[in-house]
């Protein structure tokens, strides 16, 4: 069977600020055995338009992304919330549309969630990386509740013999993110941030582990500013590729 | 209750400084939604997810005939004794209430909680006609005396904790101060007792109103609610007209998610269905019974992108799974419905321009919607009032701007590429020997009033992919 031709959906917030993130989803796709295909044009999902109300905005990027990755076998992201913007909402923003709707479909019929495309669609059985020590996982909203994802990053990370899972209470509660929202609302956004920070903490665990660079940023800048320097904020790919 | 949904911000902000407000909001938490999780899954997973389909379903049935609905129920009450009456908004509630007390020579009036008294300001308006408002739902009875509004829709003191509550027991009933919850309940009912039994009128709101028998159900937890409905000779059913459900079939299904949904339990402490007024051979029951049935801006949801939203059954569910509402608590929100139903409501009740900060502050976690029992999609709802206001102009220039900049840029893959290369290299520079930054410039600075911000790694992904690295460093 020929290697499946995955394009990966880089993130416009992993391009600029993590690209390493980006790297560990490239690396855990080709030790999947897929042929992954990083095109050299993509920007943004259009996401933070679509949840401002710009509707234009949100359309004219969601045409790139579609022309742009349709060609693939599949699509991955390293982001719950990205991939929610390509897997769901690209139907609403072109709803009664014909022709595009339809290539809309097709493409959020083969897009999937980097750790949901590994555990669901490729059943991986090895993870590349070698971690040691105690992690809680957040569960982003948009992977959790749009797309399903709860076991899957549980699942692959308990393939990893030095990974000691310990869950937080409400685990599946909003970090406080919400894209703009945690600027237009940044008071509201790091009280939020400060609960989540606190269940954290509570937990023991020395790292906090997810799949969405925006909670983590917020995570992470939380913590630093409650004078928190030790817990750390990982990226689910980088924990499964760690060491590598 | 005085509209300050314009405030929303300054509020908030209000309530985040509150330290007592903030140890109240965190005593209550999760407890409702941890209640409703635990009666989700001892009714089952699956079969309550069935039940969520079928009360959805139950409830867009009756709002796509509304009107045939509302005449049916019209029909069915009037044939068994209930004068129907309907008015259009708050302002016609409040007149209709007034000239049936002035019909009656009405002076005191009992309420059960209900919310579309308080949209109507009832109180205010029954107080200045001569006729005495008491609130005998013991949280509403904690807020008359404290002269505050509700800050949720089923425990509406939530916000106030025991000494406070203490406190005021002993100003208002002259009582030594006392942190003994049953010995203050006892006080709440020895005072209220007198007003059961020398009301002439009895104000409740209506749960559900039953189209093929022209019932009136009302879920409560106190009993009050029976009390109100039966005591006074007059009883006025006061609630809106998106209410109606077809039938006592349909009643069934929804109360059996209902207080799930609300409180976690299988059922409320009463639960009355009201069918008419007191008939020759009944014990008790009122001599007279009205149901007034309000738009008050509720047509405006009918056909429209957020028509999903008239199913709402008042349970509280998305405010007691909303991480926001918890963060800030329901005062913040200026009007009578809170979290993220309000936020839905109140901008298409009292004007999109008139509650600007309310679709706009949720963070569209979804977790509202998942707990829904009549599945609306708040989030989407939410995301759709902020296309509106865009549409509408209602948005900052400069936010406008950021967004046509931003649409501008990554649809033009060079520019985009060069200017995040730009932007990486000088947010690094600004995150120092630390990684991160303390305070970002413009709209950046609310990111930072409470964070940090963690710095770029210097380069961006596509630069180094183009450049041939393939791993991370």
């Amino acid at each position: 069977m020929p290697a499946l031709r995955v394009g990966l959906f880089v993130t416009c917030l992993v391009d600029l600020i993590r690209p390493r993130i980006g790297f560990a989803a490239l690396e855990l796709l080709e030790a999947a055995g897929c042929e992954v295909v990083v095109p050299p044009t993509q920007t943004c999902c259009g996401q933070p338009g679509w949840n401002s109300g710009d509707r234009a905005s949100a359309r004219s990027l969601a045409e790139r992304v579609i022309a742009e990755f349709e060609g693939f076998d599949y699509v991955v992201a390293p982001s719950g919330s990205c991939t929610g913007m390509i897997k769901r909402h690209y139907l609403k923003v072109f709803a009664g549309e014909g022709a595009w709707l339809a290539r809309a479909e097709a493409l959020a019929a083969k897009t999937f969630e980097l750790t949901d495309f590994l555990a669901s669609v490729i059943g991986l059985e090895r993870v590349p990386g070698r971690y040691s020590g105690s992690i809680t996982y957040h569960d982003s909203c948009a992977g959790l509740r749009e797309l399903g994802i709860r076991e899957q990053p549980r699942a692959l990370l308990a393939k990893m013999p030095g990974v000691h899972l310990i869950e937080m209470k409400d685990a599946e509660t909003c970090c406080g993110f919400g894209g703009t929202f945690s600027i237009k609302f940044g008071d509201i956004s790091a009280a939020m941030a400060q609960t989540k920070c606190e269940r954290i903490r509570a937990s023991g665990a020395q790292a906090v582990v997810l799949g969405d660079l925006g909670c983590m940023l917020n995570i992470e800048g939380r913590l630093r500013r409650s004078g928190d320097e030790t817990t750390r904020v990982l990226h689910v790919a980088e924990v499964l590729t760690a060491g590598t | 209750m005085q509209f300050a949904s314009i405030h929303f911000k300054q509020r908030a902000a209000g309530a985040l400084a509150n330290e007592r407000l903030q140890g109240n909001l965190r005593r209550f938490g999760s407890g409702f939604a941890d209640k409703r999780t635990a009666a989700r899954e001892a009714y089952g997973a699956d079969a309550f997810e069935q039940l969520r389909e079928a009360s959805a379903a139950i409830r867009d049935r009756a709002l796509s005939d509304l009107d045939a609905w509302l005449l049916r129920f019209e029909l069915e009450a009037t044939r068994r004794g209930t004068t129907v009456i309907w008015a259009e908004d708050a302002d016609e509630a409040c007149a209709r209430a007034l000239e049936i007390c002035a019909r009656h020579g009405l002076k005191k009036a009992i309420k059960s909680k209900s919310m579309l008294s308080e949209e109507a300001a009832l109180n205010a308006a029954l107080a200045a006609a001569g006729v005495q408002p008491i609130e005998t739902d013991l949280g509403e009875y904690i807020l008359q005396l404290a002269d505050e509004p509700p800050s949720h829709i089923i425990a509406p003191a939530i916000h106030k904790d025991l000494g406070e509550v203490s406190e005021l027991f002993a100003r208002h009933h002259g009582s030594a101060p006392t942190d003994d919850i049953a010995r203050m309940t006892r006080e709440a009912r020895d005072v209220l007792r007198t007003h059961f039994l020398s009301a002439d009128l009895g104000v409740s709101g209506g749960n559900f109103l039953v189209a093929e028998t022209g019932s009136v159900a009302i879920v409560t937890n106190e009993g009050n609610g029976r009390m109100v409905t039966t005591l006074p000779r007059v009883h006025v059913a006061i609630t809106g007209i998106e209410k109606v459900i077809a039938t006592l079939e349909d009643l069934s299904t929804l109360n059996r998610i209902l207080a799930r949904s609300a409180t976690g339990q299988e059922i409320s402490n009463y639960f009355s269905i009201l069918t008419g007024p007191k008939r020759a051979d009944d014990t008790e029951g009122p001599e007279h019974n009205y149901v007034i049935l309000v738009d008050n801006g509720r047509t405006r949801f009918i056909g429209g992108e957020l028509r999903e939203m008239l199913r709402c059954i008042r349970c509280g569910a998305c405010m007691n799974h909303c991480p926001v509402y918890q963060t800030v608590g329901g005062h913040s929100y200026g009007w009578v419905y809170p979290g993220p139903m309000g936020s839905v409501l109140t901008p298409v009740f009292q004007g999109l321009e008139n509650a600007l900060d309310l679709p706009q502050a949720a963070t569209l976690c979804g977790a509202c919607h998942v707990a829904c029992p009549v599945k609306i999609p708040l989030p989407e709802l939410l995301r759709t009032l902020r296309e509106m206001q865009l549409e509408r102009r209602l948005r900052p220039w400069g936010e406008r701007a950021a967004f046509a900049a931003w649409a501008f840029t990554a649809t033009r893959p060079r520019l985009y590429a060069w200017m995040t290369r730009v932007a990486a290299r000088v947010l690094k520079g600004m995150g120092g020997r630390k990684g991160r930054i303390a305070r970002l410039p413009l709209a950046g600075h609310g990111w930072t009033l409470g964070r940090d911000f963690p710095a770029p790694e210097g380069r961006t992904f596509r630069e180094l992919y183009r450049a041939g690295v393939r791993r991370k460093a």
